[in-house]
Order: C-alpha cells, then sequence, then structure tokens
C-alpha cells in the first residue's frame, strides 16, 4: 500500500506518514525500530487523526491477525491485536461466542477496539470493550513487553484501554467472549414522534432489552425535532428462531442506496425510513449483522460524501438537564441545515469506564456525520461543543478530527495521569494536536 | 475425506488461509517453513480453529537432502498423510536481479526446482500407499512470460508444465495432482506492489482453494476471473505481444 492511503475512514484531515513499517509476524515486532516517533495503524476505521502520523511513522498491523488460544468452555479468547472483528465473529458465531461489546462495524481491529476503549448498543449493561480485556501484551520503546492485566502493571493497563495507541504498541489482547443460543438477534423497532418521546421510551427501555439504538431525524423542526426509530434488541433464542422461521421474511427496515449526499437525499432516507411501512411497533428475528453492522453491508458508503470527506461528532451529556441541552443542541443541527446521512442517538450506563481516557460516561450519547464544508462546518460543531463543554459532557476523540485544545483538557481532566503511562516514542497526529 | 495434512511453506498468506479451512474440520498437520517461532503462530492458530495433531519442523527449499526426511517425519508423526500441499515462494524484483545470474539461479531454485524436488518425493511416497492429493501453488504469471515478471513467471510456468505431466502419470494410480493458480492477492509477497482492483483478498482465495482441493479439481484459477485474463493475454500473437509493456 502506498503511504496515501493510510488515511481515516472519514479522509480528514489529509495528512500521510513519513513511513509505513510492515510487520508481518509477532516474531518481527520485537525487531522493529521504536526509536523515533511511531504509531500503529489497523484498519483506519476511525474519524478524524486518533489513527493518523503525519509525516511520521505508522506501523501497519493487520497482517498479526492470529488467534493464540480459545477455550471453548469459559469464551475466554487470546489474539494478535491486528485481527479484525468480523474475523473473530467468524471463528467465535459457529461455536456460540459473540464479542462482549460491538462498536457498528466489524471492519475494525481487535487493538483498535482497545486503543479506542469501544462501546457499543449495550453500553447500558454491558460498559465498555475494555471492561471485558483480562490482559494485554504492550512491546513498549525500551524493548519490554509488559503483560497488564488489572492484577499486573495495572496503571498501564488502564492507560492502554482507551489511550489511543500512545502507551506503546498492542501485541495481543485476551478477552471474555459471551454465550449465545444462535446468530439471530430479537429487535423491536418502535416508531417515536420527538426528543422527549426518545427519552420516555429510552427509560423503558434499558429495563428491559440489554441492546438499544435509535436512528434519528436531524432535519425536521417544530414538534417533530428529534423523530426516530428506536431499536431494542437481545440475542434470540433457538424457540424464536424456528418459530420465526415460519413467519414471512423480515429484514430491517434499511432502505439506503444513495449515490451521493445532499439535503435532497437525506431528508428521502429519513422519510423512507420513518415512513416505512411498519406499526408504531414491529418484532423482528434478524441476523446479528443487520442488527450491529447495517453499514458495513454497503461497501464505500463514506465515499458518497465525496473527495472533501466528512466529520463524525460524537459527544455525551450528562443527565442532569439532559433533555433540555439535547433541544438546543438539535435545534443548532436542524436551523443549520447541515442535516446528517446518520444519526444514532443512544444512552451510556453507569458502568464506570476501565481506562483513563475512555470516552463513555453516564447520559445520552448523540453520533452524527457531517458533509465537510469547511468552517461553516466547523463553526457549527464549535457551537455543540461550548454547549457540550458547559454542561460536563464530554467528546469522543475516535471521532475527532477538529475539537480545541482547550475543551480536550476540559473533557479529559485525568490527562496529565495518562501522560506518566504514554510512551515517549509513541506519537499521533491527534495527540501533537490536543496535548 | 482429507485429514492428515503435510504443508510446506506453510507461513506464506496463501497456505495459512487455505489450511485454516481444513483446521475447522479437525484435520492434522505437519507444518513445514524456514522459521520454527513463526510456524509455532501458525500452529497455535490452527489449534484454536480447530485442528487436531499439529507439528512443525523447520527446512529451506533449498535444502533439498531434506525434502524427504520431512515428508516422512510428517508420516510418524500425524499418520499417513491424505494431502501434501505445495505453498512456498518468492516473489523477486525482476527488474532488479534478472542480469544477476546468481540471484536468477536462486529465484528459479526456490520457486520452481525445490517444488519438482518436493513433488517428486510426494509422488514416489503416495505411489507406495496407492492415494493421495498434491497441490501446490502455482501462479497466473507462469501462463505466459512478461518482461516485468519474467523470472518468476518461468519458473511457475515450469511448476505448471511439470504438474500437467504428473497428473497425467499420477491419474490411473488413483493420485490426484492438483494446479492451483492465483491471480494478485494481497498478501505480504505483493506489499510493494501497486494494488489496483484485481487483487483479491487473501482469506477469500483460501477458502476457493479448499474447495478446490475437497473437490479434486484438476487446475484451478482463483479467483476465477483470472482463466479469462490469461486466456485473453495468451491469445495475443507474439509478434505483437513483444512489443507490449506488460
Amino acid at each position: 500500500m502506498e503511504n496515501t492511503n493510510y488515511l481515516s475512514f472519514n479522509k480528514y484531515p489529509k495528512v500521510f506518514p513519513k513511513e509505513v513499517l510492515f510487520p508481518i509476524w509477532l516474531t518481527d515486532v520485537d525487531k522493529l525500530e521504536l526509536d523515533d516517533s511511531v504509531l500503529c495503524y489497523g484498519k483506519g476505521k476511525s474519524y478524524g487523526d486518533v489513527c493518523l502520523n503525519e509525516n511520521r511513522t505508522l506501523i501497519d498491523t493487520t497482517n498479526l491477525n492470529h488467534i493464540i488460544g480459545f477455550d471453548d468452555d469459559t469464551g475466554i479468547i487470546k489474539c494478535e491485536a491486528g485481527i479484525t472483528l468480523k474475523e473473530i465473529l467468524e471463528f467465535t458465531v459457529p461455536k456460540g461466542w459473540f464479542l462482549p461489546v460491538t462498536p457498528g462495524t466489524k471492519f475494525i481491529t481487535l487493538g483498535g477496539a482497545v486503543a479506542n476503549d469501544v462501546h457499543g448498543k449495550n453500553h447500558h449493561t454491558a460498559g465498555t470493550f475494555g471492561s471485558h480485556v483480562t490482559e494485554i501484551e504492550l512491546l513498549r520503546s525500551d524493548k519490554v513487553t509488559y503483560k497488564c492485566s488489572k492484577k499486573d502493571n495495572k496503571e498501564l493497563f488502564a492507560a492502554t484501554i482507551g489511550g489511543l495507541g500512545l502507551t506503546g504498541f498492542i501485541k495481543t489482547v485476551e478477552f471474555q467472549l459471551i454465550k449465545i443460543e444462535t446468530p439471530f438477534m430479537y429487535v423491536e423497532s418502535i416508531k417515536f414522534d420527538n426528543l422527549d418521546a426518545f427519552f420516555d421510551l429510552n427509560e423503558e427501555s434499558e429495563k428491559l432489552f440489554p441492546y438499544t439504538v435509535s436512528w434519528v431525524d436531524c432535519s425536521t423542526k417544530g414538534k417533530k425535532m428529534g423523530k426516530g426509530i428506536y431499536m431494542r434488541g437481545r440475542h434470540a433464542t433457538k424457540a424464536e428462531v424456528n418459530k420465526s422461521f415460519e413467519m414471512k421474511d423480515g429484514a430491517l427496515p434499511f432502505p439506503i442506496e444513495a449515490s451521493f449526499i445532499n439535503n435532497f437525499t437525506v431528508k428521502a432516507f429519513n422519510k423512507l425510513f420513518y415512513g416505512k411501512q411498519f406499526s408504531k411497533l414491529s418484532t423482528q428475528i434478524v441476523p446479528f449483522e443487520p442488527y450491529f453492522y447495517p453499514l458495513d453491508m454497503i461497501d464505500g458508503w463514506e465515499k458518497a460524501y465525496g473527495k472533501n470527506g466528512f466529520l463524525q461528532h460524537q459527544f455525551v451529556l450528562p443527565y442532569e438537564n439532559c433533555r433540555k441541552n439535547m433541544h438546543l443542541i438539535f435545534e443548532e443541527i436542524v436551523n443549520s441545515g447541515m442535516s446528517s446521512f446518520l444519526t444514532v442517538l443512544k444512552s451510556f450506563g453507569k458502568a464506570e469506564s476501565p481506562g483513563i481516557l475512555s470516552f463513555p460516561k453516564e447520559g445520552i450519547t448523540l453520533a452524527i456525520d457531517y458533509r465537510m464544508e469547511g468552517e461553516k462546518t466547523l463553526r457549527l460543531l464549535d457551537r455543540i461543543d461550548k454547549i457540550v463543554a458547559e454542561n460536563n459532557g464530554s467528546l469522543y476523540p475516535g471521532k475527532d478530527a477538529r475539537m480545541s485544545r482547550e475543551h480536550f483538557h476540559q473533557f479529559y481532566p485525568n490527562f496529565e495521569e495518562f501522560l506518566k503511562y504514554k510512551d515517549p516514542n509513541f506519537s499521533s497526529s491527534f495527540y501533537r494536536r490536543i496535548k | 475425506m482429507i485429514k492428515n495434512i503435510y504443508v510446506f511453506g506453510a507461513t506464506s498468506k496463501i497456505a495459512e488461509e487455505t489450511i485454516k479451512n481444513f483446521a475447522k474440520d479437525g484435520a492434522n498437520f505437519y507444518l513445514v517453513g524456514r522459521d520454527t517461532d513463526k510456524l509455532e503462530i501458525v500452529k497455535k492458530d490452527l489449534i484454536a480453529r480447530g485442528a487436531g495433531k499439529t507439528e512443525v519442523e523447520a527446512c529451506d527449499a533449498l535444502d533439498w537432502n531434506k525434502h524427504p526426511m520431512t515428508i516422512n517425519n510428517a508420516d510418524k508423526a500425524i499418520g499417513q498423510l491424505d494431502l501434501i500441499f505445495i505453498a512456498h515462494g518468492t516473489l523477486p524484483d525482476n527488474e532488479g536481479i534478472r542480469n544477476n545470474q546468481m540471484k536468477v539461479i536462486e529465484e528459479f531454485n526456490i520457486n520452481c526446482t525445490s517444488v519438482i524436488s518436493l513433488c517428486t518425493v510426494a509422488s514416489e511416497y503416495f505411489e507406495q500407499k496407492g492415494k493421495g492429493t498434491i497441490a501446490v501453488i502455482s501462479s497466473v504469471a507462469g501462463e505466459r512470460g512478461r518482461q516485468s515478471n519474467f523470472i518468476y513467471g518461468a519458473a511457475k510456468g515450469g511448476v505448471s508444465k511439470y504438474l500437467e505431466g504428473l497428473r497425467n502419470r499420477l491419474f490411473e494410480k488413483g493420485i490426484k495432482v492438483i494446479t492451483i493458480k492465483p491471480g494478485m492477492v494481497d498478501t505480504p509477497m505483493t506489499k510493494d506492489l501497486k494494488k489496483g482492483l484485481l487483487f483479491a483478498n487473501p482469506a477469500s482465495v483460501g477458502k476457493q482453494i479448499y474447495k478446490g482441493i475437497n473437490i479434486g479439481r484438476d487446475v484451478m484459477f482463483v479467483p476465477g476471473y483470472w482463466k479469462i485474463i490469461m486466456g485473453i493475454i495468451k491469445s495475443i500473437p507474439e509478434s505483437i505481444f513483444k512489443k507490449l509493456k506488460l
């Protein structure tokens, strides 16, 4: 691969490494020269610059994708960190095991899942991915491989989870899988009319379902502002799946065939999925893939934003005054007319994140894509950041390309503590921007 | 049913992606390659995926005196072999070495002579047993000599031709010979090449090879569209072909 191919998922910012190292075996990793500014690069699926290292060195980890051990009795698996979640699922699902936490794409590496301490639809019941990690083997530039866990090198463990790849080279990750009866999901989709209805529905659903998420329309003003579809689910039982095969085929409503994005298609998209002809509540048994990874099924959807790329922006707001603040932010977005292709609203639970720099904390989180239109886009996001900052919220580094240094330090007061464990020879474009 | 598998070049990406599928079926493996540390990584991965008894041995492709012993050792370690899978190879920088006599000979020996050596030993082994499958990774590069890749291409062409004859010879003895001709695959071997649309993903290539070996196909292009591409390339008259920049 040429150096210019090492970008992040949203193709912004367009900055390139000076050099890319390409270890093929885990045994090569110990021989790598780590005496310059280096950063591991997996599948480049983060949005922004946490996976970039402009004019310095990236280490492509994607050949380090072996399984090292798996215990079918306990569901503990240990892999090289360059393996993707897709590769793990292909191996574990037929054996009746599933990822404890998964983000909205399975094309990320295990190392990336740890370094960004990713979250999923079950945050309110399971916490972040890092909460299920039992051991990390971390190579530092002092040429020592540290075994890190809750018992050994526990500070380094807490710094590495959510540590944005800055604490060293994550060689292997051991974590706990969860047992499933079938590869299917039982899903209830419920329409809601506005933001207030979301909050009510969410409160009820969190108690009933391990997985919850909603898609929200960000282009409608007035009483219907924040209308959307709430999808709550759980892993289906064998009995449910058997029964459903006698029923007619029911796929998730996902009518995307947009070759380009503009206000028209966004409105059409939102209208389509919101207006999909199902009753207020519909229940379905679907394979896990369309439920967890709807966008993975549309190859190259991110290219629809064109050559300037796009920005993703994800924040969390604590519950205190959350309805009011969320209304304020929605008004900003709706009034800007810069409506988004995909808007995801979800609650984070009480579970304390295991990493020093982990993003999730209790509250409501909103993730939105914005087509990159220069200053206009950046100014809107700055206005949203201000509201987030004033209300003790936070922003996700894994999806950031532009937050201010001041805001970062406000969102992550433990950053100074984190720096004690950062590897001096690891760096990233993100790090240099916010340090 | 393919149960006991000997693999030469077990650390090659295509080999690994192929045998992962056999591991799921619970096959036993004897893995040969240059570096035991790397072979151990592959071994652990296969065992996690469901492989039975799995042993490793270090042997360099050019160390042909050792070839018979590795097959004997495999038989002793995991039992009578059903499949001998030969998958090692290197992709030389054609322009860089084409005037370097020693380098050219070495590349040819790695990609052709050593393969023929192993096939000779494998045929003898299976003829004694009365059954078995020899599967070899050749390449579409062996279909026609091109200025950009003719050293590797000549070696692979030699392998393909040898296997044609061997298949013919062993047919009546009930021994299968499978020639696998991958096109461009996105592996460490091709990391310095510019990646275009024709590059295939190693996992899907491995799966296709696994299926082809199980069915017992004679010659397989992977992915299949390479059969058409190479058909076209082969059909160009030499008087025109020699002027092309391919």
